[in-house]
């Protein structure tokens, strides 16, 4: 019997031993918050990874020894991605990124599983109690570059490399054209379609396809530098895409549009270490800084970069909406009224070309 | 810009276009000459490409880069022919999985040199000639890569027709058994067939990397080694076809984006697939030829070589 009563003893000394463990290694693990990013690319692809890992990187810097970071890249939209998240949830990440919209079913469903674990997805729409979206207001900064654009073309023709024909990137054609055709109302933009994110040989096929047809101002919604490249070599402008491109094209790029995720990730990143976290709905532009302008080319006029930063202090302050009216698609028809701006539904949904835009939109 | 001007434009920038498919397709018209059917055309060009742009930018010679590019293309592919040949594994299933070995390594040895620029290959210019309206750029201002993939269309299509050599080379690809009967080493001619194939689509991928788009990032082929695959078959197993059919490809991709730059009301998903439609297309007549046409596949062309059969 006394035997037994020792043994117990000793079990429950080890219960003990180890719940005390337990709450060491929990007490450990509040001090330091582990963050977990998903990457869709490799962060060497010089666009959009390689920029969320900046907001990695500065967040790392932020927080120093109180945050630990993990990023997983080159991840796969589908069953892998929900495996990866599931095992970033597992190991004892609180705050796990997931920056890319295809991972948004995988993102809700193990969010389900882990009601405590903080879930950010990027460029979604589908919210939960732990998961919120964030997205940036691109656009705007287009809609800055679009002026330089407006002075500075002489041809009065404008190309754009774009990839696919959704909202976020007819809407960035349209505030492009929108705020040339303000400076100069002869301007026409010419829309080619790769129909890829990345492929920099037909990227680099349509930048030179639309310089042979006179363009001699080119953007891009595609991530590789190959556009800015071909713009160098034949000596016209261009405008960078998600990272600054200068060094593939330092005479040709004007400026680029630069995602800034960094001011974003430290601020959730915050909220979670103050418990203040709430899951909600992020869409911001220049004034927070979540789109920023690279430097802006020395050989630009100087009239012309002034011009630039004051439409994103404009913007900035509110003073300037690009979605402002009067606004005409294609055919002439008056789609938000002089007086009024675009909502933010009318912009997610963007399915027309403004005045100004050659061609049509494939369906 | 005047109507010859963008001619002029459009005709260079089908050269490139075509330019490194040329050299992947006809590299592996001779590796299924021998009967070898390789899968990895993508992943050894994906590797020529990274090799020699990594060699461009720290050596700064371009003629070193396309070397280094072509033995590195080499180099993966014998990694291929020593499972297939020796190993006696499976030839669609192992070129599948050389592709997918290509891709990532070339992400771990470019990890480097993303962000980086090459400043492009040398252009021909002899004074005067070069400056001949329309045919003096065409013919006289390209880069030495695209005569080399000339002259390697040259070069294959007398070697497969005329020399004794290649006669042998077509011999183990008809029926390696026979060839063996008669005394050639079907393994050894087979793998020099998969060594020269890798360095002509290393080749290619070099042509990607410096002077297309003289830049590197991950998986910057996107998908050419398997267009260049498609153009064997294309071909029907025959060289100039083979080299054609890369302009063609390039010059309907081309004439697409002009399409759509002129903003004609065609769907830019139907034009991007254009090139591939006329490809199956034109694969569609030559196979409803005569039979002679149809049976021009190699005889022996993805099947394993037993020595003691």
């Amino acid at each position: 019997m006394s035997g037994r009563k020792v043994l117990t003893g000793i079990r429950r000394a080890a219960v003990a031993g180890i719940a005390t463990l337990a709450l060491v290694s929990s007490v450990h693990a509040a001090e330091k918050l582990k963050v977990g990013f998903v990457y869709v690319g490799p962060i060497g692809d010089h666009g959009w990874s390689h920029e969320h890992n900046q907001g990695r990187l500065a967040l790392e810097k932020e927080f120093g020894d109180k945050v630990k970071t993990t990023y997983v890249e080159s991840v796969p939209e589908g069953a892998d991605a929900e495996r990866v998240i599931t095992k970033l949830a597992k190991s004892g990440h609180k705050l796990i990124f997931t920056t890319s919209f295809g991972y948004m079913n995988p993102t809700l469903k193990v969010a389900k599983r882990f009601p405590k674990v903080k879930f950010e997805h990027a460029t979604g729409f589908k919210r939960a109690k732990n998961v919120s979206t964030y997205s940036a207001r691109f656009y705007e900064g287009r809609y800055v570059v679009g002026h330089l654009a407006g002075k500075l073309s002489k041809s009065g023709i404008l190309g754009y490399v774009a990839s696919f024909p959704i909202p976020e990137v007819i809407r960035g054609i349209n505030a492009v054209t929108l705020a040339a055709r303000k400076i100069n109302p002869k301007i026409q933009v010419k829309v080619v379609w790769v129909n890829s994110w990345f492929d920099p040989g037909k990227e680099s096929d349509a930048a030179k396809t639309l310089i042979d047809q006179g363009a001699d101002i080119i953007f891009q919604h595609t991530d590789s530098p190959a556009p800015v490249q071909v713009a160098e070599k034949r000596g016209v402008w261009a405008v960078g895409q998600a990272s600054d491109m200068a060094a593939f094209g330092p005479k040709a790029q004007m400026t680029a549009i630069i995602d800034n995720w960094a001011p974003y990730y430290i601020a959730r990143t915050k909220a979670v270490m103050d418990g203040t976290w709430k899951s909600s709905d992020t869409w911001n532009g220049i004034k927070p800084g979540m789109v920023k302008l690279a430097p802006y080319n020395k050989g630009l006029p100087a009239d012309a970069v002034a011009l630039a930063k004051s439409v994103a202090k404009g913007i900035a302050d509110g003073s300037i909406h690009p979605f402002a009216g009067p606004i005409k698609d294609q055919s002439g028809k008056v789609v938000v009224a002089a007086g009024k701006t675009a909502d933010d539904g009318m912009l997610a949904g963007m399915n027309f070309y403004v005045e100004g835009v050659v061609g049509s939109i494939p369906k | 810009m005047d109507g010859s001007d963008i001619l002029v434009s459009a005709i260079l920038t089908i050269i490139t276009a075509a330019t490194p498919l040329a050299f992947a397709a006809l590299g592996e018209l001779v590796v299924e000459k021998s009967g070898v059917l390789n899968l990895g055309v993508e992943g050894m060009m994906i590797v020529g490409a990274v090799m020699a742009f990594a060699t461009g930018v720290t050596t700064d010679s371009a003629i070193l880069a396309i070397v280094v590019g072509a033995i590195s293309g080499a180099i993966v592919a014998s990694i291929f022919g020593f499972l297939v040949l020796i190993m006696m594994s499976n030839q669609v299933a192992t070129g599948l999985a050389l592709t997918i070995f290509g891709l990532g390594l070339s992400a771990l040895m470019g990890h480097g040199f993303v962000g980086m620029t090459f400043s492009g290959l040398p252009q021909l210019s002899i004074p005067f000639v070069s400056e001949i309206p329309i045919v003096g750029p065409i013919i006289f201002g390209q880069d030495g890569m695209v005569y080399l993939s000339v002259f390697c269309a040259f070069a294959i299509a007398w070697f497969l027709a005329k020399s004794r050599a290649g006669l042998i080379l077509r011999a183990v690809g008809e029926s390696h058994d026979a060839a063996h009967a008669i005394g050639y080493s079907v393994i050894r001619i087979r793998f020099l067939a998969i060594l020269f194939g890798g360095a002509m689509a290393g080749l290619g991928g070099a042509y990607l990397s410096l002077a297309y788009t003289p830049l590197w990032v991950e998986n910057m082929t996107a998908g050419r080694g398997w267009i260049a695959l498609a153009l064997v078959v294309f071909a029907a197993w025959k060289p100039w076809r083979a080299f054609f059919g890369a302009y063609l490809f390039g010059g309907i991709t081309i004439i697409q984006l002009h399409i759509q730059g002129f903003g004609v009301a065609v769907p830019s998903q139907l034009l991007s697939m254009l090139p591939y439609l006329v490809t199956i297309i034109v694969l569609v007549f030559i196979s409803r030829g005569s039979v002679r046409q149809r049976l021009s596949a190699p005889g022996s062309l993805g099947k394993s070589f037993y020595a003691a059969s």
